[in-house]
């Protein structure tokens, strides 16, 4: 008769546990990852945070304009911490909603990109043959363009506006995604349990995307947290060079390049306080990103 | 005359994330010149670790926490890397299971040997060659000027892995420790090797560690084995006793469980339960959860104490030196 | 004859080439003389397995043997020849009806890690099939699934647990009651013992052993340890290079061994010895199944070749009654 092993194995966290207690050994990974809850708590409550709406012109006071951080209002009693720029807008507050601009159209970008690059990588990876030397085809041609000339040209031709912007990143951005997941795919499909589905009888559709799919998630997140910084970056150029997002609607990049033109006459603060919020959202998501890697990198394991 | 090889009560410890796991935990035996010791057990038991250990080549979170390797009476864990260095390679060779751990895939194979023979032996290009080409013949190569010239890809696995052995006898050592180097290999060219290292063995002789989970294998060819279990050697003795009376349960289990023709169709005699994780070993005999002779006694940990001529075994009910019927 | 045959392989075939890539397809256009590199995988096997039988199949690396295996478990489509089961060729069904021929064989894959997917639940694992294909009740989902890991010696508690928490010799039992959870009546069993230790291994065989007892299976078992194969197996087929050489009842086959490839093969089986043995070995390496050789593929190592077996295939024929073999010394004997 056979057995019933009797003594079982140690018990081991769930691999999600396991990431989690790996990823707190590194503490200027923690740092960043409350430096990045930080700035999505900002930019998420933006509305309820800041002293001041900058899109409302009602509260807007052209007396107040080009005060240097730290001056109260002309007529009320508000103070300025971060200033205010040309038309008087609150520096502090302006960040606040631009920062909440800038992360809104990277991270819906990101999530069209990653719906697409996914569906088109796993499909690629797991009919192979000539679908799948066509899809890698032209993520080739376009991965070998610069993301920045695509996106102006793109933005060129459709104009201004959040939505065109968001449209332009996603498709700068899902070949990466396409690349990425194929690629692991590629791996995954050729292990047992692939087959073993195969040999069950479950339809493709169903091997594809629940068994190959959440296998290629790990190497996906990691793309993902660069990509987000980059799609931020490339938003706040996208905006400084005045294609990107409409005035209206200032994000950190049109921020930073309002306040260019006062740089020289010594009001820094229009510019340079946008600037700095944009590059320490852009460390700390860095800071976590790399550290994910570390983590999920299955050769750096034990 | 003193041994070659005395190792005395080594440990080596991993001191990882989840707590230490002392994969090798205090094994201890001696190893004459021209002898070959076979190192059997199950995944996990400590062989390649004993084997590493001897070279210095532990890595952390690993380290050689405790004992002495005695290697021609000089005492190696108390050396310092300098002088490892300085046997590894030249006296002290390894060949490891996968072939490409000592083979560089970009390099053409007479260069790499050629790098071998003068990294410790001053002399002059040509005569590396002839060296190497010799070491080729030994190992069953034909054609070795051509084979010299090759790069490791263009080898089969099986011819691969005796270039790697070719490599370990360049400098003839006085010990080879081979860490499973047929496991991957078919049975057809795995007896190939197997014979080539029994004759060079008998011609030069080289002292053998034989690791391999494998009894079969070393039973052939090995003077003494050891059987490891969970990091401890549990018996110890020349091959032929302990191959045909094993006194240790677990010994005694393996060699049961190997599916050997005369039995045909009928049920294995199997070992319940499966190897222990090394973080959470039983108190007393690791492998008394296991054993079909366990009662209280084994809830103390038994030590390697001699039984019979020349052999030794660590476990509180031994089967009988006759034909191993049960003594208690 | 007169045995129930339930898979009959008719001279089937694999070949699997290299593609070219776009520079080699424009030299060829060109009239350049490159063809895609070929591996004749599987070369015209003609085998009968019989209801019920355990039928093993050893040989060296690369012989093909896994090809094989996966082309009687529907995985790999064969290159020419056909695969009947119950007189049928599965792979002109339609539908339903092919889906059930197609349940009805399943595998057993070698590495018991691999072919788990990490991200489900044990019970999700064994139980998805059955449910998705309606064998069973949602509502008896639980109580199936319990009782199919008790019947492989698994605590059916452990149905919440995932892969990675599983030993080896657990994990191979997993993949064992997936399988049979669609209620298969055979298994390719491909390698399914290689990865495990020996003690571990023991425990597995033995399972198969009972199981093949109690849900009346037949088995096609894969290997290339001769020493497990004829502990397991009721017949046994030798494959070299792509072809079946000897085929025979087990014992017979090894007390007997008629082709010399498997006269090596059986003199190689590891066996306990109680004093030194002497090695010998066959003579050179595996040929590669890129360019075979020709006439008889075992002719470079084997110490009785002669001319005729250079340049002529020896068919495989029957020297004793039950016994089948590829090799030209059989006519000379006569
Ligand atoms: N770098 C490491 N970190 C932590 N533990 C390790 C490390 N290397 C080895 N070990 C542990 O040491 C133990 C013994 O390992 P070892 O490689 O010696 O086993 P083995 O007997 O050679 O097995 P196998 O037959 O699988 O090669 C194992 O349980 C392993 O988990
Ligand atoms: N998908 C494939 N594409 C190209 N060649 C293949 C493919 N699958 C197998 N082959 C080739 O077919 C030959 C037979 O392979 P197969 O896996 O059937 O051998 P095997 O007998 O199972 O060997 P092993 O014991 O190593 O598993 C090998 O030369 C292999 O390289
Ligand atoms: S046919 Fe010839 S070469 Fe082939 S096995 Fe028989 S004797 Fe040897
Ligand atoms: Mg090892
Ligand atoms: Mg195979």
């Amino acid at each position: 008769m056979t057995e019933i092993a009797t003594n079982t194995p140690v018990r081991i966290d769930s691999p999600s546990k396991r990431i989690a207690k790996q990823f707190i050994e590194d503490p200027v990974a923690v740092v960043g990852l409350i430096l990045f809850g930080l700035v999505a708590l900002i930019a998420i409550a933006a509305p309820w945070l800041a002293p001041q709406n900058p899109y409302d012109l009602a509260q807007l006071n052209i007396m107040d304009s080009s005060l240097p951080p730290g001056e109260t209002s002309f007529d009320t009693e508000m103070t300025y911490w971060l200033g205010t720029d040309q038309q008087g807008r609150d520096m502090l507050s302006a960040i606040m909603y631009g920062l909440r601009i800038s992360l809104l159209v990277a991270t819906v970008s990101l999530a069209l990109a990653i719906t697409i690059g996914t569906i088109v990588g796993v499909f690629a990876a797991f009919f192979g043959g000539r679908l799948d030397s066509i899809i890698m085809r032209i993520v080739d041609l376009q991965l070998s363009f610069p993301a920045i000339l695509i996106a102006l040209i793109l933005l060129a031709l459709l104009g201004r506006g959040v939505d065109k912007v968001i449209m332009a990143l996603v498709i700068v951005q899902w070949a990466y995604y396409a690349r990425t997941v194929r690629s692991s795919a590629m791996v995954e499909r050729s292990k047992d349990y692939i087959d073993a589905a195969r040999c069950l009888g479950l339809p493709s559709r169903r091997i594809m995307f629940r068994h190959l799919l959440p296998n290629c998630v790990p190497p996906l997140i990691v793309v993902a947290t660069v990509q987000i910084a980059q799609a931020i970056a490339l938003e706040a150029t996208l905006s400084f060079l005045g294609v990107g997002v409409p005035i209206t609607e200032p994000s950190l990049g049109l921020l930073i390049a309002n306040g260019y033109d006062y740089l020289l006459s010594g009001n820094y603060w229009i510019s340079v306080f946008p600037g700095i919020a944009l590059v320490v959202t852009i460390i700390a998501i860095n800071l976590v990103g790399d550290r994910l890697r570390d983590v999920l990198n299955p050769r750096l394991q034990k | 005359m003193t041994a070659l090889l005395d190792v005395k009560n080594l440990q080596t410890h991993f001191f990882t994330r989840d707590g230490v796991a002392k994969a090798v935990d205090g094994v201890s035996f001696s190893l004459d010149r021209g002898q070959i010791l076979g190192l059997v057990g199950e995944s996990g038991s400590g062989k390649s670790v004993t084997g590493f250990s001897i070279l210095g080549l532990i890595d952390p979170p690993g380290r050689v926490a405790g004992g002495q390797i005695l290697f021609d009476g000089d005492d190696l864990l108390a050396g310092g890397e300098a002088i490892m260095r300085n046997l590894r390679g030249k006296r002290i060779a390894m060949i490891f299971q996968d072939p490409m751990m000592t083979l560089n895939p970009v390099l053409r194979v007479d260069t790499q040997m050629v790098e071998t023979v003068r990294a410790h032996d001053n002399v002059s290009k040509a005569e590396a060659l002839r060296r190497s080409r010799e070491a080729l013949v030994q190992v069953g190569i034909s054609s070795p000027d051509e084979r010299l010239q090759s790069y490791p890809h263009q080898f089969s696995g099986g011819m691969r892995q005796r270039v790697a052995i070719a490599i370990a006898l360049l400098h003839k050592p006085d010990l080879i420790i081979a860490d499973e180097p047929t496991t991957a290999l078919d049975v057809t060219i795995q007896a190939q090797i197997l014979s080539e290292v029994q004759n060079i063995c008998a011609q030069s002789g080289t002292a053998l560690i034989w690791i391999t989970h494998d009894l079969a294998v070393v039973s052939g060819l090995a003077d003494r084995l050891a059987v490891m279990y969970a990091g401890r050697i549990i018996e110890e003795g020349p091959t032929s006793d302990v191959i045909s009376n094993p006194r240790h349960p677990y010994t005694r289990g393996l060699i049961d469980s190997v599916p050997q023709g005369k039995r045909h169709g009928a049920m294995l005699t199997q070992i319940k339960g499966m190897t222990p994780s090394l973080l959470k070993l039983p108190q007393g005999c690791k492998f008394a959860p296991r054993c079909p002779r366990a009662d209280r006694v084994c809830e103390v940990e038994p030590t390697l104490d001699p039984a019979g001529p020349d052999r030794s075994v660590r476990c509180h009910h031994p089967h009988s030196e006759a034909n191993g019927k049960a003594t208690s | 004859m007169s045995f129930d045959t339930i898979l009959q392989i008719d001279g089937v075939s694999k070949r699997f080439s290299k593609d070219l890539d776009l520079a080699e397809r424009t030299a060829r256009k060109l009239g350049a003389k490159i063809a895609p590199a070929t591996v004749h995988a599987v070369d015209t096997v003609n085998l009968d397995i019989r209801r019920g039988e355990v039928l093993g199949l050893v040989g060296e690396s690369g012989c093909g043997k896994s090809t094989l295996g996966r082309m009687v478990a529907g995985l790999t489509t064969p290159s020419e020849g056909r695969i009947l089961y119950n007189g049928q060729d599965v792979s002109t069904l339609k539908g339903a009806a092919a889906r059930d021929a197609a349940l009805k064989i399943q595998m057993i894959f070698q590495d018991p890690m691999s072919s788990l997917n990490p991200r489900l639940q044990v019970r999700e694992i064994v139980g998805e099939a059955p449910r998705f294909h309606g064998i069973v009740q949602r509502n008896q989902m639980a109580s199936y699934v319990e009782d199919l890991l008790d019947q492989v010696g698994l605590d059916p508690s452990m149905g919440k647990r995932y892969p990675h928490q599983f030993s080896g010799g657990q994990r191979a039992r997993i993949g064992i009651a997936r399988a049979l959870a669609v209620r298969p009546h055979f298994l390719v069993c491909d390698e399914s013992v290689a990865a495990l230790d020996v003690s571990i291994q023991a425990q597995v065989l033995n399972l198969f052993v009972k199981l093949r007892q109690d849900f009346d299976l037949t088995y096609l078992f894969v290997s290339h340890d001769l020493g497990v194969v004829e502990h397991i197996s009721d017949r046994i087929a030798v494959m070299y290079l792509g072809r079946i050489v000897e085929l025979g009842e087990s014992e017979d086959l090894i007390a007997r061994p008629n082709h010399p490839y498997t006269q090596a093969l059986v003199s190689e089986i590891p066996t306990f010895e109680t004093g030194k043995k002497i090695y010998h070995a066959i003579e050179g390496e595996i040929p590669s199944p890129m360019n075979p050789p020709t006439g008889c593929h075992f002719h470079p190592r084997c110490p009785h070749a002669f001319d005729r077996c250079r340049v002529e295939v020896p068919a495989l024929k029957e020297v004793a009654p039950g016994r089948l073999s590829a090799c030209h010394l059989n006519d000379r004997a006569t």
